[in-house]
C-alpha cells in the first residue's frame, strides 16, 4: 500500500465557512478509508499545532455560525486515528511559535530533512 | 449616516476574504450606515438560492449536528439586519457572471447589474471597499 504526504501550506483558507480546513480533512477521510498517510504543517499553517485556538462567537445579523472550526482539536484526532503529524521546525521559530507550546504529538523536522520525509512516501499531495 | 460600497470576488468556500466581507458589510449596517454590495466572479454564487448544507462523514456528525453554514443564509441574514436598522443593502450581482455560473437562483433581494452599476454604486458612496480574489 503506498504512503501519502500531505503537505498543507496554505491555512484557515475558508475555515469558517466549511468549519474544517479542507486539506486536513481530505487527509482524514483518507485514513478513515485506510489509507496511510502523514501530514506536514508548513508555512502558516504550523499554527494548527497550536491547541486552544477558538472560531466561536461570529454571527451575521442574527444568523450565529453555532459549530466553529477547531483545526486543533481536527489533528488530535487524525493523529488519534494513526497518522502522524509533522511541523517544519524553522518555520516555527520564524513565526515565534514557541517549542512547548504545540501539541505534544505533533513531531518537528527540519528542512534539512524534508527530503528524506518526502522519500520516505509513495504519494505527495501539496495542498 | 454614511453609504459604503463593497466589492467582493471570491467565490463561496474558497477565501477567508468572504468571511472579512461579510464582516465589514455586518458592522456597516449595524452602525446604520447603508451598504452596497457588488459581486463579481466567483463571488456571485453566495447569494445562490440553491446551496444545500450537508453532514461530515470525517467527524460523524449529521446535518443537524454539523449545521453547516451556507453563504446565502448570511445574505438573506444580512437583509434582515439592514431591515430592523432601517438602512439599506443593496445587493447586485454582476449578470454576466451569474449567466457563466447558473447561479441565477438567488436569495430575495440580490439582483443583477454590470460594471455600470458597480461605477455608479461607487461613486454614489463615501467610501469604496473592493477586496479582490488572489
Amino acid at each position: 500500500m503506498a504512503r501519502y504526504l500531505s503537505v498543507v501550506e496554505e491555512p484557515y483558507r475558508a475555515t469558517v465557512e466549511e468549519q474544517d480546513d479542507t486539506a486536513v480533512w481530505f487527509t482524514h477521510a483518507l485514513r478513515n478509508a485506510g489509507a496511510e498517510v502523514t501530514l506536514l504543517l508548513c508555512g502558516d499553517a504550523v499554527n494548527y499545532a497550536v491547541p486552544g485556538q477558538d472560531a466561536r462567537g461570529l454571527r451575521f445579523g442574527a444568523r450565529e455560525v453555532r459549530t466553529s472550526p477547531e483545526i486543533d482539536r481536527d489533528v488530535i484526532a487524525l493523529i488519534g486515528r494513526g497518522a502522524a503529524v509533522y511541523v517544519v521546525a524553522e518555520d516555527l521559530v520564524e513565526r515565534g511559535l514557541p517549542e512547548g507550546g504545540l501539541i505534544p504529538e505533533v513531531q518537528r523536522v527540519s528542512r534539512g530533512d524534508l527530503a528524506r520525509l518526502f522519500a520516505d512516501h509513495d504519494r505527495v499531495l501539496h495542498w | 449616516m454614511a453609504t459604503v460600497t463593497i466589492g467582493l470576488m471570491d467565490p463561496p468556500y474558497e477565501s477567508a476574504n468572504t468571511v472579512t466581507g461579510f464582516r465589514i458589510i455586518d458592522a456597516a449596517l449595524r452602525k446604520g450606515h447603508h451598504v452596497n454590495v457588488f459581486l463579481y466572479e466567483g463571488a456571485v454564487a453566495l447569494g445562490f438560492a440553491e446551496q444545500k448544507p450537508h453532514a461530515n462523514p470525517v467527524k460523524g456528525k449529521s446535518v443537524e449536528e454539523f449545521d453547516h453554514p451556507n453563504p446565502k443564509d448570511w445574505v438573506h441574514a444580512l437583509f434582515e439586519l439592514a431591515a430592523t436598522r432601517g438602512v439599506e443593502l443593496d445587493w447586485v450581482n454582476c449578470g454576466l457572471c451569474v449567466d457563466e455560473r447558473g447561479v441565477d437562483k438567488q436569495v430575495e433581494g440580490a439582483r443583477r447589474g454590470s460594471p455600470a452599476d458597480f461605477w455608479k454604486l461607487a461613486e454614489a458612496a463615501d467610501g469604496l471597499l473592493f477586496i479582490p480574489t488572489r
